[in-house]
């Protein structure tokens, strides 16, 4: 995984609640023997008519969003399935950060294994956050991660949680894998121990 | 030192590092990688720049969705998602440079009969597939279990799986086993004993007299199907029957390795006194040939009873068997043997080795299915289809009337062309009769190969003492 860098981007306002998985990325797009690609049908059905031409006011589909790299979204965003197709998704589009008052369980974590950050915040914050979204391409707001901070284009700085050991493996760039490799030491000596007693393995 | 499990002695001799809260990364022997759950692992590989680590101990196959008629190599047979994913395999396999038994192989088969028969599986290894059935070559005495496929990446990438150690629960079958009475059997009554979940956090060890007494493909039967009972793993202790199936498979240690193996082999059993913290006996005796009325592998019953009524049952499961009898189609009451089957399905990783077909060949040489009866043997393995010519097996099959079939999962899943049809009904020799598991509103009974081919004859579920 890369690792999660300080920056400064676009945010898209998505008040809707309860954005499924589904509506992340529908069923039929799950096929694909890929994990990269999903982000053209990201949102699929709220952005593409039937004929596959764009449906105009979908804010991603506006010009000033998109290139967003930030969601505003309303509460519970990612419920429904435990796929990982939906942060795949949102994270091929380019979307590294979202912020909602409240994710779904496996959702939050899949954000986290993908490298991207799902910030949690109340209600006001969002809101605040919201409004700043909507201003449109000149509302850059910016992420910094290591301070917990967000700052939106008009100089306000909103303090955040996250988790210490996951905000680690987002800085570093480790997923579940990286983190292993970090024991690369103690694998390598179990392998030659391992030939040792048991040649035939 | 304080008495250890073989659950113990294994888990001991694989842990690569351990975290202060009992986190650890458990070293995988071995590999095995079929292509539905691992294209999205090895594309995670290539995004990440990294790559397998130990390819010599990867083994790949195509099993789940490849055709199982002649002539399969032509693409047009699979459906686009199915064609999809076997090349992936076939590219993947190659680009990272794991071994690999295409479809056009002779040694292609279920992943699970392919690991056993080409050696790659021995006592004391531990094996991982992204693909639950894995418990099988427990029987062996190697800690095998099924995985995720983010699980499958992390296996590719670092050679180890990051766990925490189950508890051990024993299964013991003392006693000898009837006549009529198979490995199958056993593995169908011990789940309908404890139920789907009786096994969940543990790591069942079999033993007793009855285990002993069982082939390795009777063992490799009864470990197949821990995972229904909900145990991460069976085992099975090696023994002389082990020692003697392995020696000569062409990835078996030879020579001086051999005897060294063999050494370290026999350390490898339950030392007295040792702690399980969940027991269950079942006496051989007492097993019948069961099948299953239902749509949860725990739903047995022996041959010789009838469907249950749901208010035999308590709590939720009045419910579950209620919906499970109502999508069998069957009515309280009804004696089993006269339920009537359409269709006959004998192969799958848990009844696709040639100890079943040679069952199977015992019950139907000479005769005939019934007329209407669709009944297919599917072998897990070129290898156990050439065998079974050889000996005259597939002849005793074609005379009958079954459909013999190349090797693959076929049925088992049906996520090749081979499925149930809406309402149809199946005696099946494989492991799971969920709703829709072999097709869309499709029946299921699980049996033992023996009591498939009795079906197969007579047109209904039999018991297949009446025809011994
Ligand atoms: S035969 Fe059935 S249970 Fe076994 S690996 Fe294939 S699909 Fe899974």
């Amino acid at each position: 995984m890369e690792k999660f860098e300080k920056f400064t981007g676009i945010a898209a306002p998505m008040p809707l609640v309860n954005i499924d998985t589904d509506m992340i990325i529908p069923k039929m797009f799950l096929k694909s023997i890929a994990r990269t690609g999903f982000g053209k049908n990201l949102f699929d059905e709220m952005r593409f008519n039937r004929d596959g031409t764009e449906i105009a006011d979908f804010v991603l589909n506006k010009p000033q969003y998109r290139k967003s790299e930030i969601l505003i979204a309303g509460d519970n965003f990612g419920c429904g399935s435990s796929r990982e197709h939906a942060p795949w998704a949102l994270e091929d589009f380019g979307i590294k950060v979202i912020v909602s008052t409240s994710f779904a369980d496996i959702f939050f974590n899949n954000c986290f294994k993908n490298g991207m950050l799902p910030v949690v915040l109340p209600q006001e914050q969002v809101d605040l956050l919201m409004k700043d979204a909507e201003k449109g391409e000149n509302a850059r707001m910016s992420v910094d991660l290591e301070a917990q901070e967000i700052t939106t284009s008009d100089g306000d700085v909103i303090k955040f949680e996250v988790d210490a050991f996951k905000k680690h493996c987002l800085l570093e760039g480790l997923d579940d894998i990286g983190l292993t490799m970090e024991k690369e030491a103690s694998i390598t000596s179990f392998e030659k121990a391992a030939e040792q007693a048991r040649p035939w393995v | 030192m304080s008495p250890k499990t073989l659950y113990d002695k294994i888990w001991d001799a694989h842990v690569a590092h351990e975290a202060e809260d009992g986190t650890t990364l458990l070293y995988i022997d071995r590999h095995l990688v079929h292509e539905v759950t691992s294209a999205q692992a090895f594309e995670g590989l290539r995004m990440t720049g990294r790559t397998v680590r130990a390819p010599e101990k990867t083994i790949a196959v195509p099993d789940h969705n490849v055709p199982t008629t002649p002539g399969r190599e032509d693409p047009a047979q699979m459906t686009p998602e199915s064609r999809i994913q076997v090349a992936a395999l076939d590219t993947n396999a190659k680009e990272f440079g794991v071994h690999y038994y295409p479809v056009s192989d002779v040694r292609q088969g279920i992943v699970h009969i392919v690991g056993p028969e080409q050696g790659w599986t021995l006592p004391g290894m531990t094996v991982v597939c992204g693909d639950s059935h894995t418990a099988t070559h427990g029987a062996f005495g190697a800690l095998a279990h099924g995985i995720g496929t983010s699980e499958v990446e992390h296996v590719l990438a670092t050679q180890t799986l990051i766990q925490k150690k189950s508890l051990n629960m024993k299964v013991e079958i003392t006693g000898k086993l009837m006549p009529g009475v198979t490995a199958k059997d056993i593995t169908l009554a011990v789940i309908g004993e404890t139920g789907t979940g009786g096994g969940t956090g543990y790591v069942i060890e079999y033993c007793g007299e009855a285990i002993r007494d069982l082939s390795m493909e009777g063992r490799m039967t009864v470990c197949n199907m821990a995972i229904e009972g909900g145990a991460r793993a069976g085992l099975i202790a090696p023994d002389q029957t082990t020692y003697d199936y392995v020696k000569g498979r062409p990835h078996a240690p030879k020579g001086a390795q051999w005897e060294a193996a063999l050494d370290w082999w026999k350390t490898l059993y339950t030392d007295e006194g040792a702690h399980f913290d969940k027991v269950v006996t079942l006496k051989g005796e007492d097993i019948q040939p069961v099948v299953t009325w239902g749509t949860s592998p725990e739903d047995v019953l022996p041959i010789t009873a009838t469907v249950p009524f749901p208010e035999d049952f308590t709590g939720g499961k009045v419910e579950a068997a209620a919906r499970s009898i109502e999508y069998m189609g069957l009515t309280p009451g009804q004696k089993l043997t006269d339920i009537e089957i359409d269709t006959v399905f004998i192969g799958s990783c848990t009844n696709g080795r040639i100890e079943d077909f040679r069952a199977v060949a015992e019950v139907v040489k000479g005769k005939k299915i019934k007329d209407g009866m669709r009944a297919m043997i599917v072998p897990g393995s070129g290898l156990v289809r050439a065998q079974a010519e050889e000996e005259g097996l597939a002849d005793i099959f074609i005379e009958a009337g079954f459909e013999w079939r190349l090797a693959g999962c076929s049925m088992c899943l049906a996520m090749n062309p081979d499925q149930l049809s809406e309402g149809e009904r199946c005696a099946a020799t494989s492991n799971r009769n969920f709703e829709g598991r072999q097709g869309y509103k499709g029946r299921t009974h699980l049996v033992s190969p023996a009591m498939a081919a009795a079906a197969a004859l007579t047109g209904r579920l039999t018991d297949i003492r009446e025809l011994m």
